[in-house]
């Protein structure tokens, strides 16, 4: 069956192709913004900036968010930087660069017009931050600096010490409050979306809960713009941050929105390890350490054992019996291969008996760097992330190296959007981590915060008016309309039933299994006996949770158990679409690793025949759900496989 | 490591509350403050008690969302960090542990230890950003920025706006908060601009909000988790007296 939905990519050379539609794209008047209402639900980097950027533009947005403040939005825990194709450093850089880079890095399971836009916008974001009085790290003659981050041999990352995020989701954060003081943005905090609203085919608005009161709300619009992040705490252990939640995204899938290739998860290498069963989420080291860090095991099982055991420390092992594993395997890009290569790496050490520590961790070390840079030089790069394992883990990076392992980080699956990024349900949109859109199957360091402001900066204020344009005859909805009374009955009926059960199992116990059969059977390594069995475990789990959770506490009144019940019952949903995604996808790409699919050396081999298309499933109350295949074409890259040696 | 652990209980905004008794046992010194609180929660629903709400979302102390008043501090007894990042190697076996909200007028109480802080934002709103739009500025590059005055603008932007300043102020006073914002424009070319406006809009929504005034008791410094300088207080009511004296010209 042929893919029954249009990417929209415009014809024309790469290069040429954002240019075109920017002047072909439909204008909508100053006057006719005014009367067109749009919702943005989330306020992370992408969220923060497409509202604010839509509010500047005259449209009337509504913004939402779970947290109490749009500051809190788990963009501004990213820490080591945002790409740009500035080329400031003069060594080689250019937007094909950055743009080839991506497509690479992303095992080629990206549409080239997408990243290439991507790229051409990068620069941009820049200026924009800087303008907005971002403190980027800056050289001694007052120009902005830069640093490399894996899959590149350029440095082109700019940053703001190990706050990055932080400090771009605060311009961000600082540009959309300025927009709710001039009356353009309303902001509705501590709100969840629990449902999409249709009238006619088009999205039309969205049901809340008040996290405060537990009032069920209504709200309409012209467009729904969905900005609400990634799924990774469907492993429950995972970089995320706690509140972080598929639900607004699963619950427009149920309404007929397709979800992108569900299965590719990214596991960042540089993770402070698991050290318990009490254990409610895992902290990223940024990539950035990489720079300067140099990552062993011992060469040795046996003095990696006494290293288990605490009988000696890592200064006891001389330089000849460590194993600079990346360093050995990957001579060209060493410390700073992509993250999934450094994942797996890490693992097959830990698995072959290497580790140290619990015996599931690896040593980033920064004796080197330290002795040539001096301390201060490498507490003005990383201090604030020393100072963070210092407090968690109670070890002082200064004077013993870190122990990291991988841990489940950002997904690159979403929901699927066209060039436009709009879903295939008319005037619902997906920007940043929900959607499936640029980073293929694996996501390069410091492209998520690129990606994130390209969207909601530069890319959807000029796509979301033309189909705005053809909506300005259309009134606005009150929110007494059929659509919205079903709408809102479903999301009530659900609470209730919810509520009703009273069995025996927490929120958390239940979620805790769930995390574990993800991660043991759909994690960094995959194979068709283990997915089957997770096809088979997740069902039994959903069961388990109608019949066994435990809600405490009533509808009508702040209660946390009950939202994050709701967001609990759609992570079981998707982990399942998760698993089929990756039992079908019989080939190894980025962060989806097959291990029936391998070369002689342990690298991911991609079956190009078989598998270049994007995996894009719709939703059917009856059946299973159905798989529709978007073929990916490849014009201005030669496929290969990727090679970081 | 076993524990008792008083916790402040407030069924909503209404409700006038009161200080509760529990125990915990078993916790690990290496596990966090939360997940001991993760773990009395547990207890709780099996024992079908409504468990304790708390703020918290990234427990990696970046955003700012979680509080409590820890044995009578803000964030708990170590200098430098979130309540997220105090781990219970910090305390002792059989140590009683109190809990409670953030206290300040401008800081109702939601529910137990949740408080809305709802009016930082609204003071960043009134003036807390460069009146910039989307698109149309100049290259990144085209102003450069003595290394000096971005390494201070990034100390004052590193605030995350969980109000433990407020709370550790006998006056309830925001400056700290407010001077952060002001300081990281200020050494900014691209914020200085504004600084006059800015000073005056935030400070005026500061006081209408119903934060007190600065005493100099230095709290705020001593337990805000970014260690904030108490000397952008100082560059704050520079601006402000010069903002005065400005209007007052121009006027």
């Amino acid at each position: 069956m042929s893919f029954p939905f249009n990417a929209k990519i415009p014809a024309g050379p790469l290069a040429e192709k954002w240019t075109r539609y920017r002047g072909e794209a439909k204008l909508v008047s100053p006057a006719n913004k005014r009367k067109l209402d749009i919702i943005v639900v989330g306020t992370g980097l992408a969220g923060a900036s497409a509202a604010a950027s839509l509010g500047e533009l005259g449209y009337n947005v509504k913004a939402f968010c779970y947290q109490d403040s749009p500051r809190r939005a788990h963009s501004i825990a990213a820490q080591g930087g945002i790409n740009a194709a500035k080329n400031y450093p003069n060594d080689g850089d250019s937007i094909h660069r950055l743009f080839f880079d991506t497509i690479k890095g992303g095992d080629y399971r990206s549409r080239e017009g997408n990243v290439y836009r991507l790229a051409e916008v990068s620069n941009q974001i820049i200026d924009q931050c800087v303008a907005q009085g971002i403190p980027f790290a800056r050289t001694y003659g007052g120009l902005l600096d830069n640093r490399s981050f894996g899959g590149a041999q350029v440095s082109r990352t700019f940053y703001a010490r190990g706050q990055t995020g932080q400090q771009l989701l605060l311009g961000a954060y600082g540009a959309l409050s300025r927009q709710i003081h001039l009356g353009s943005v309303k902001l509705y905090p501590r709100r969840d979306m629990l449902n999409l609203v249709m009238e006619n085919g088009k999205a039309r608005g969205i049901i809340t809960r008040n996290l405060v009161t537990g009032e069920i709300e209504r709200h309409t619009a012209h467009a729904v713009v969905l900005a609400t992040g990634g799924y990774g705490n469907v492993y429950y252990l995972s970089t995320n941050a706690m509140g972080s939640n598929i639900t607004p995204a699963w619950q427009a899938y149920r309404k007929g929105a397709l979800f992108a290739n569900p299965c590719f998860t990214q596991i960042h290498p540089t993770c402070i390890p698991v050290h318990g069963d009490f254990q409610s989420k895992l902290t990223l080291m940024s990539e950035s350490l990489r720079n300067d860090g140099r990552i062993w095991v011992p060469k040795k099982q046996e003095d990696a054992e006494k290293l288990r055991k605490k009988q000696i420390t890592p200064a006891d092992i001389p330089a000849e019996d460590r194993d600079y594993y990346l360093e050995r395997r990957y001579p060209a890009f060493g410390n700073l291969v992509p993250r999934d290569v450094a994942s797996r790496a890490a693992k097959e050490r830990c698995d072959a008996g290497f580790g140290v520590g619990t015996g599931l961790a690896v040593y980033l070390d920064f004796e080197e760097s330290l002795k040539r840079l001096g301390k201060e030089v490498i507490e003005e790069r990383y201090g604030n992330l020393f100072q963070m394992y210092e407090q968690i883990t109670g070890e002082n990076p200064y004077t013993t190296p870190m122990m990291i392992y991988p841990a489940v980080h950002y997904t690159m699956g979403g929901l699927w959007v066209d060039y436009e990024l709009m879903t295939n349900i008319p005037g619902l949109y997906a920007i940043g981590e929900v959607n499936f859109s640029d980073h293929g199957a694996n996501r390069l360091g410091a492209s998520a915060l690129m990606q994130g402001l390209a969207d909601g900066y530069f890319i959807l204020p000029y796509t979301i008016g033309n189909y705005l344009a053809a909506e300005i005859h259309t009134p606005r909805m009150t929110t007494k309309e059929p659509s919205f009374d079903q709408a809102a009955a479903e999301t009530e009926a659900r609470l209730n039933r919810i509520m009703q059960i009273q069995g025996k199992q927490s929120v958390d116990k239940l979620h805790k299994k769930l995390g574990h059969i993800m991660w043991e059977y759909v994690g960094m390594g995959r194979n068709e006996a283990g997915l089957r069995k997770a096809l088979e475990e997740l069902p039994k789990l959903k069961e388990e949770f109608w019949a066994d959770i435990k809600v405490p506490g009533t509808l009508h009144e702040f209660n946390p158990e009950i939202e994050k019940a709701g967001r609990l019952i759609d992570f079981i949903e998707l982990g399942e679409l998760i698993a089929r995604d990756a039992l079908l996808r019989a080939e190894s790409c980025g962060g989806h690793f097959r291990e029936e699919m391998q070369t002689s050396d342990g690298e991911a081999k991609r079956d190009d025949e078989h598998f270049t298309h994007v995996s894009a499933w719709q939703f059917n109350e009856e059946t299973e759900p159905v798989l529709l295949r978007e073929d990916l074409v490849f014009e201005a890259v030669e496929l290969k496989q990727r090679i970081y040696k | 490591m076993d524990l008792t652990l008083k916790i402040w209980r407030q069924k909503n905004a209404t409700d006038r509350g009161g200080i509760l008794t529990y125990k915990v046992t078993g916790v690990s010194p290496d596990s966090s403050f939360f997940e001991m609180l993760d773990m009395l929660n547990q207890q709780l629903i099996e024992g079908n008690q409504e468990p304790v709400a708390f703020d918290h979302d990234c427990r990696e102390g970046i955003c700012g969302t979680c509080s409590l008043f820890i044995n009578g501090r803000p964030h708990g007894p170590k200098r430098g960090i979130t309540t997220c990042q105090l781990h219970m190697r910090s305390f002792s076996n059989g140590d009683t542990i109190y809990i409670e909200p953030w206290r300040a007028r401008a800081f109702p109480v939601i529910k137990d230890l949740i408080v809305d802080r709802g009016a930082f934002d609204k003071i960043i709103q009134a003036g807390g950003y460069v009146s910039v739009n989307t698109g149309g500025i100049p290259d990144a590059n085209a102003i450069p920025v003595p290394k000096f005055n971005a390494e201070r603008s990034m100390d004052a932007a590193a605030c995350i706006g969980c109000g433990a300043c407020v709370a550790s102020c006998a006056n309830a006073s925001a400056m700290l908060f407010v001077s952060a914002k002001i300081a990281q424009f200020d050494y900014l070319p691209q914020g200085k601009v504004e600084t006059t406006r800015r000073v005056q809009a935030m400070v005026q929504a500061m006081d209408a909000l119903g934060f007190g005034n600065c005493s100099n008791m230095y709290a705020c410094e001593a337990e805000c988790p970014k260690e904030i300088s108490i000397a952008n207080i100082a560059l704050m009511n520079r601006n402000f007296l010069k903002a005065k004296v400005c209007a007052e010209k121009e006027g």
